[in-house]
């Protein structure tokens, strides 16, 4: 089968691209156009092309079923965090100008700095809890099977 | 505009069609055309996004049910006569409303002027972040962010519920 | 290109309307064709593929108004003067996932009804349903007295 064989590699090939590629959309999506939705979808198309070249056993074996479904709400809590960490040092949910301490007067918050902080872990939420929701459904229809 | 006119022609060939794997791959080029019309019209955000998850997610998706149900449609059994008459109305009405909007790219329509500025000007100042869809998406309307993820989470949960054979892991 | 055309085409004016609302147009019939996939046909993964041009087609017709003709993306660079409106970039962020979403959950639903019914074309789940339907009110109207 040297169709199968081509598929291989290329696929050994491109995913550890498409990983790198997917940590660089979120990671500069200060900078240009990217965040976490488009790098969420990215790295769970690489795992997805690994299902498909390789089967669902081999994937599953890489990408265990409990960890996807664990990212689901972790994500989803990251950003929830975020909020109460606001509320915690005075302001409102959410308010990203409170997260963190300025240097000299006490009580003084860094705005800029906050923001950049906030937006961060912001993303970072929104990365994992697309990415495992994107893994969960393709392995539930790709799970189901064909009713016999 | 050549773009436009093959997105309408892809539409076309998306009706007719009644293989189902040919429309999904149809599906996939739309996608990809509509990622390119985002381009053109400055949303970059948009179109990697609209590029990922149309093409991507959603043709892996249609994929996967394809492969759990059949892929041919049958021929409709009722005329589409009605359907047709009411669309074609449907559309002129909409036609018709165009032609009071204001001239396509100008930027003194009032969609341009009051919050959208505001974002332009502010936005360095006080967030610091080079890119204003980020800032916004993420700081200035961070609650809507909240609740979009809110909406995949449970979109997940929902395909767990109803995919899931408990049994196996 | 839209720019040349604009002003090439001033001093004509049905020819300047067509330029200039071209897209409008376009994204109406697309639109119109996206609802009459979802009311005409009647298979469930057609309908939702259908659902989808419908909402692609609302998302252009949200970022068409904030380009503006000069302007340059909404990301802050050295040397550009004129931004296009980030509002609705970002508006259309979110609905393009929430999209995603609904067409993930449409399609387990479709797979459960074609795992229930047997078939996925909606007149022939109506007809399936209505015989279901006369047979139990056959079976009550022989058990009642």
């Amino acid at each position: 089968m040297i169709l199968d064989v081509i598929l291989r590699v290329a696929a050994k090939m491109f995913i550890p691209f498409i990983l790198m590629f997917g940590l660089y959309v979120q990671l500069h999506g200060d900078f240009g156009p990217g965040g976490g939705f488009q790098a969420g979808v990215i790295i769970a198309a690489a795992v997805i092309l690994y299902a498909i070249v390789f089967g669902k056993d081999a994937a599953t074996r890489v990408v265990p079923k409990w960890a996807v479904e664990q990212m689901v709400p972790l994500g989803v809590l990251i950003f929830a965090g975020v909020g109460v960490w606001s509320m915690i040092n005075g302001g409102e949910y959410l308010n990203y100008n409170v997260l963190l301490h300025a240097g000299e007067p006490i009580g003084t918050y860094d705005a800029v700095h906050g923001q950049h902080w906030g937006v961060f872990l912001v993303e970072i939420g929104v990365l994992v809890t697309v990415t495992g929701t994107m893994l969960t459904i393709f392995y539930s229809f790709t799970g189901r099977g064909r009713p016999q | 505009m050549v773009l436009l006119t093959l997105l309408a022609a892809i539409t076309v060939g998306i009706i007719r069609t009644r293989n189902l794997f040919a429309v999904v791959v149809l599906s996939g080029a739309y996608s990809f055309l509509m990622a390119s019309v985002m381009i053109i019209l400055d949303a970059v955000d948009v179109a990697m996004t609209e590029a990922s998850v149309g093409a991507g997610i959603s043709t892996v998706l249609v994929l996967g049910a394809l492969y759990l149900t059949k892929i041919h449609e049958d021929p409709p059994r009722f005329s589409a006569a009605i359907p047709l008459i009411v669309c074609v109305a449907t559309g002129a009405m909409l036609i018709y409303g165009t032609w009071d909007l204001p001239p396509f790219g100008t930027a003194d329509q009032p969609v341009n002027i009051h919050v959208g500025a505001h974002y332009i000007a502010e936005s360095a100042r006080e967030t610091d972040i080079p890119n204003i869809v980020t800032a916004v998406l993420a700081s200035y309307r961070g609650f809507d962010t909240l609740g979009e993820v809110t909406v995949v989470f449970t979109a997940g949960i929902g395909v767990l519920l109803l995919l899931k054979r408990w049994g196996d892991a | 290109m839209n720019q040349d055309v604009v002003t090439e085409l001033a001093d004509r004016p049905l020819l300047e309307a067509i330029a200039t609302s071209y897209n409008y147009w376009i994204t109406i019939f697309l639109m119109v064709s996206g609802l009459y996939i979802v009311v005409a046909r009647s298979n469930m993964i057609k309908s939702l593929v259908g659902l989808g041009i419908f909402q692609t087609s609302v998302y252009l017709l949200y970022l068409s108004p904030g380009k503006i003709l000069g302007g340059t993306a909404p990301i802050l660079t050295e040397g550009a003067q004129i931004y296009s409106n980030p509002l609705p970039h970002v508006l259309i962020l979110t609905a393009i996932v929430v999209g995603v979403a609904t067409l993930a959950l449409g399609l387990a639903l479709t797979v459960r009804v074609h795992e229930a019914y047997g078939t996925i074309e909606e007149d022939e789940i109506t007809l399936i349903v209505d015989r279901e339907d006369y047979a139990e009110a056959g079976e009550d109207a022989e058990t009642t007295p």
